[in-house]
């Protein structure tokens, strides 16, 4: 009795579903097969210009390539917690053929999506899980780009003490202090670095607060890694010096930014949905620098030319694989010994990275 | 000496727009309303301010029009609380709500782009003055008008007869209403006015602040008006105090943080809140104190002639 | 033009019965209003909001997701509202139920046993209970405005939870994010069916909601919540105690919230993580005024604000339409659901022209 009822009920909301789905036949539908659909998850705005801002460019430029034998979509200000699951599920449901999943914490979501919908390819940024053959992780060896920063910090300084608005303690912010300040310190050994952690990735008025506290505590060169441009404003404003992040900042400070990091996805995303369009999509699992162009700088303004010249240098010798930031001799912030005369970290040591290198002015929050 | 005064300018840049925002609240509040909508308000003046000065250029302009379009929205709450006699409390919460969404949608086209600075003012010779000369004469004028509107509404309230029948209606409005004063509409305009500086505050936040729009910028920051003012236990002066208060311990926490003291941002970041909590209890306690000071009337709905 | 209440000489049944729909009504004629302003179809977008997410089972099991802890939060905020005491702290004590129901899988993460899932529920809503005390007790004890003390506490309860998650409690090899280990099979709240997302908690709501409409409708204590809710003064002269009154209601709305807390940590998160707020508690509010504080109400209202979210998220993919439109929705359902509750108590006439016509109309409607 129980059974017939539901499956009464079943047949009921089916024959609805057929009935409204033949009244409203999107253009998508009527399309069938012909379009690869690529859609993406962002943690934040689209708007932010910063992290998700780039990925986003990433997007475009896939529409761009393909015309009108792609379609994309995207969700914007998704958080990143179990609550991540239904609008990933939602676009595998939707007809998704690529999912890209754009910061570290849709980790699992996008694994636990990956193995109910085993025919759609999912893309994980900045992750380490692949549970399933459908997942593949992509990641940008951003750190390079903040050990050319360092060595500009160091020779634009006056105060010698740069500050460092910081989000989160985990490896991949650890990672790009240290660089900092191993680049710094390759130009001046007593340079200091002084960080301040928002807990936060966005929050411009908190990012500012915290800009302005380190200018009064005595940096005059600022860098941050948290999204929004409010550090830079804030810096133009006191008349000191700051380098933006993810993007390309200068229309937020032209006579500020010294330069910025840019993170160019679109290269990946191209080749990626390619590569379900041609069916020889694979699994695996990237970590690209400047050698591929996933990291990029923006040009180097507002320095005499001869810091401008050392830093392209530095840029061409890292982007030419002759040059390794984590190469030792290297210190720990304990006085121990990290990395003998010339040698390099391990992948192990670079990916959990958890602790600081001498010279950063900070205890490191565990 | 350098370093504290600029230290103190980011105090005034942090306490500037709790302090307007509370002024506006207190003086709704003296009339017996309890409008919980600021937060909703705040942000609604801060997405507005942002745009205007977007779209003409002119941050003046953007201000003005935060002004007047936050005070429209409390109208949506002043017809309901005070017209439909809807329960304040949760009036004011759908008033949050709303501005939360609407300023989100508006503000969609905004996100990102460099906004138009208020710029802080420069007034030749007094400026240039040592010392103090950037800390009084060299801020911008919303924080002027912070100043002002202080002290202009303890002026109007304890010093005018309008001012006298706005706490009247606030304290009694039975017998307010029997005195012939028109309850209804004394508490309109001081909704209106509430939404006026809630816009205005709001102002501050995207024009001088951080000049640019953020969906939910005002983090919470409406929320600590509404504590200022009973931290105040309703007096303008004591505003003054509880909003600088905040705005030292909002900028405290990252200094005390880039001075390597091992404390979890997370705790001082709760600071306020807690500090909110403690002074509400021991104004609570003081019952002198409160009964002097509190709208007999506050939060209750009227109904005349009924 | 004159807007003028005239109250009725009793409360109109029929309305109180159709006014939450009638309030449901405006805010989706106010929604095609906006759909049409942001150039959108309204009838599509009514159709994705309210109705698509109803027909497809997948969607029907996020609904139920999202509605569990909103219900359960609501029934407390019933209680806590009639009884006039205002808790707009739900947030916090569904973080600090969820915390404390997860102390269990965070420090004894290899122990299974049968034990754990009930022990976890308990010390969920414990918490939960004793978190929402601390407003109650400072508004009997000393007179403190529990409204802004308990919007504080939310505040208080985040950066703790936050602290936990990215400090002692972090899972150590969960590469410096934060988050506990996840939790084992033993803590974990089953699904109602293996291919489900919704869980156990959805039942624990529809059972919370019986007894909660049992003991409000059917129970001396829920005589004493109406009374006090009505006339403090009313309720003292019965010889009920308003303080002792004012602690109770926080408790059972503190310990709802926390089971709705640790509900989600465990049957949906799976781990206790730094994005357990997600603002639940204030939608909580309109859940409960839109059921009209009444518990059964609020599981319709609870289903209805679910589908304002997984509507909200199908219309942000298929019509592009910003994801700030389902908060709009929110706010606006509010007021409407508030006016319409005015109109049961009330009858509203407009008069045009002077204070004379609405005067000489106002003696009419005495007469």
């Amino acid at each position: 009795m129980k059974h017939t009822f539901r499956k009464t009920l079943t047949a009921l909301a089916a024959s609805a579903a057929a009935m409204i789905a033949a009244s409203a036949v999107t253009p998508a539908m009527a399309d069938g097969h012909s379009k690869t659909k690529a859609c993406f998850i962002y943690i934040g705005p689209t708007g932010d210009f910063g992290w998700t801002y780039q990925h986003d460019q990433g997007r475009l430029a896939v529409e761009a390539e393909f015309g009108d034998k792609v379609e994309t979509a995207y969700l914007e200000n998704v958080p990143e917690s179990a609550e991540a699951q239904r609008p990933i599920e939602a676009f595998a449901r939707d007809g998704c053929n690529i999912i890209f999943t754009t910061s570290f914490n849709y980790m699992d979501p996008t694994n636990k999506a990956a193995k109910k919908f085993p025919d759609v390819k999912f893309e994980h940024a900045t992750g380490y899980k692949r549970e399933s053959p459908n997942v593949s992780t992509y990641s940008s060896k951003f750190y390079q780009g903040r050990y050319v920063q360092g060595q500009i910090a160091a020779k634009m300084s006056k105060a010698g003490v740069a500050g460092y608005i910081a989000s989160f303690p985990i490896p991949e912010v650890v990672r790009g202090i240290n660089a900092f300040i191993l680049g710094a310190q390759s130009v001046n050994p007593d340079f200091k670095l002084k960080v301040v952690w928002v807990s936060t990735w966005f929050d411009p008025p908190k990012e500012a607060d915290a800009a302005k506290a380190l200018i009064d505590q005595g940096v005059d060169i600022l860098t941050q890694h948290t999204d929004s441009t409010a550090a830079m404003q804030v810096a133009t404003e006191r008349g000191i010096k700051a380098f933006g992040q993810a993007s390309d900042m200068i229309k937020f400070g032209p006579e500020t930014q010294l330069t910025s990091i840019i993170d160019d996805w679109a290269p990946y995303y191209i080749e990626r949905v390619k590569a379900v369009m041609d069916g020889t999509w694979e699994q695996q699992d990237v970590w690209h620098g400047m050698d591929h162009g996933s990291v990029a700088m923006a040009p180097y303004t507002n320095m005499p030319a001869d810091v401008a010249a050392m830093a392209a240098e530095t840029e061409a010798k890292i982007k030419a694989n002759e040059f390794e930031p984590f190469t030792g001799p290297i210190t720990k912030q304990d006085g121990t010994v990290w990395l003998k005369e010339g040698e390099k970290a391990s992948l192990g040591d670079l990916l959990g990275m958890k602790f600081y290198v001498k010279g950063v002015d900070d205890k490191l929050p565990q | 000496m350098e370093v504290w005064i600029s230290i103190l300018i980011s105090v005034c840049a942090a306490a500037t727009p709790l302090l307007i925002a509370a002024t506006g609240e207190l003086v709704v509040e003296r009339s017996g309303v309890l409008n919980l909508g600021v937060e909703g308000m705040m942000i609604i003046g801060a997405v507005t301010a942002f745009s205007t000065a977007q779209v003409t250029g002119n941050p003046y302009l953007g201000a003005l029009a935060a002004i007047v379009v936050a005070s429209a929205f409390s109208l949506i709450f002043a017809f309901m609380t005070l017209t439909l006699v809807t329960n304040q409390v949760a009036t004011g919460l759908a008033l949050t709500i709303l501005g939360l969404g609407l300023s989100g949608m508006i503000g969609q086209g905004f996100v990102g782009a460099p906004g138009v600075k208020m710029e802080a003012l420069s007034i030749p010779l007094l400026s240039d003055l040592p010392v103090v000369g950037s800390l009084l004469f060299g801020q911008d004028l919303i924080f002027y008008a912070s100043w002002a509107l202080v002290f202009g509404v303890w002026w109007f309230l304890f010093k005018t007869k309008s001012g006298l029948k706005l706490r009247s209606v606030g304290d009694n409005h039975a017998s307010a209403h029997a005195l012939g004063l028109n309850v209804i509409g004394i508490r309109y305009c001081a909704v209106l006015f509430g939404g006026a500086c809630a816009g205005l505050a709001g102002a501050h936040l995207s024009l001088v602040y951080v000049p640019q729009w953020v969906e939910g910028m005002t983090a919470g920051r409406g929320w600590i008006a509404l504590a200022l003012v009973v931290f105040a236990s309703w007096r303008p002066g004591r505003l003054l105090i509880g909003a600088y208060l905040f705005g030292a311990v909002t900028i405290g926490q990252f200094h005390v943080q880039a001075q390597g003291l091992q404390i979890p941002a997370q705790f001082l970041a709760s600071l306020p809140y807690l500090a909110t909590i403690i002074v509400l209890v021991l104004i609570a306690r003081n019952r002198r104190l409160t009964m002097i000071n509190t709208p007999a009337s506050l939060g209750k709905s009227f109904v005349p002639d009924r | 033009m004159k807007v003028q209440l005239i109250k009725r000489s009793q409360p109109s049944n029929w309305l109180a019965l159709t006014s939450p729909l009638l309030a449901l009504a405006l805010t989706m004629v106010a929604g095609a209003i906006m759909f049409a302003l942001l150039g959108k179809n309204p009838a599509t977008g009514l159709y994705t909001y309210f109705i698509q997410p109803l027909l497809d089972p997948w969607s029907r099991d996020q609904i139920l997701v999202k509605a569990t802890p909103l219900i359960l939060i609501a029934i407390g905020l019933a209680i806590c509202f009639r009884s006039g005491n205002w808790n707009i702290g739900a947030e916090g004590q569904y973080l600090i139920g969820g915390m404390v129901g997860a102390t269990i899988p965070v420090l004894f993460n290899t122990w299974d046993s049968p034990m754990v899932l009930p022990l976890m529920l308990v010390m969920g809503i414990a918490g939960g209970a004793l978190y929402g005390a601390i407003p109650g007790f400072l508004k009997a004890k000393f007179n403190t405005n529990e409204i802004l003390t308990s919007l504080m506490l939310v505040y208080v309860a985040q950066q703790f939870v936050d602290w936990l998650v990215r400090g002692p409690w972090r899972d150590p090899d969960g590469f410096g994010f934060p988050g506990t280990k996840s939790f084992n099979e033993s803590a974990v709240l089953p699904a109602l069916f293996s291919t489900w997302d919704a869980h156990y908690g959805a039942v624990l709501a529809v059972i919370a909601a019986i007894i909660a409409w049992f003991v409000l409708s059917k129970t001396l204590k829920g005589f004493e919540v109406s009374v006090l809710g009505q006339s403090e003064r009313a309720g003292r002269f019965a010889g009920f105690r308003p303080a002792a009154m004012t602690i109770f209601a926080f408790c059972v709305s503190g310990g709802l919230a926390g089971l709705a807390g640790i509900a989600e940590v465990s049957g949906s998160v799976e781990k206790l993580d730094d994005k357990l707020s997600l603002g639940y508690g204030f939608s909580a509010i309109i859940v409960a005024f839109l059921g009209r504080l009444n518990p059964l109400g609020i599981i319709a209202a609870g289903i209805v604000l679910a589908l304002t979210y997984i509507g909200g998220e199908a219309a942000q993919i298929s019509m592009g339409l910003s994801d700030r439109a389902a908060r709009v929705f929110q706010g606006l359902l509010l007021f409407f659901v508030l006016a319409c509750d005015t109109l049961i108590h009330y009858r509203i006439q407009v008069t045009a022209g002077s204070a004379s016509a609405a005067r000489a109309a106002r003696a009419e409607g005495a007469g």
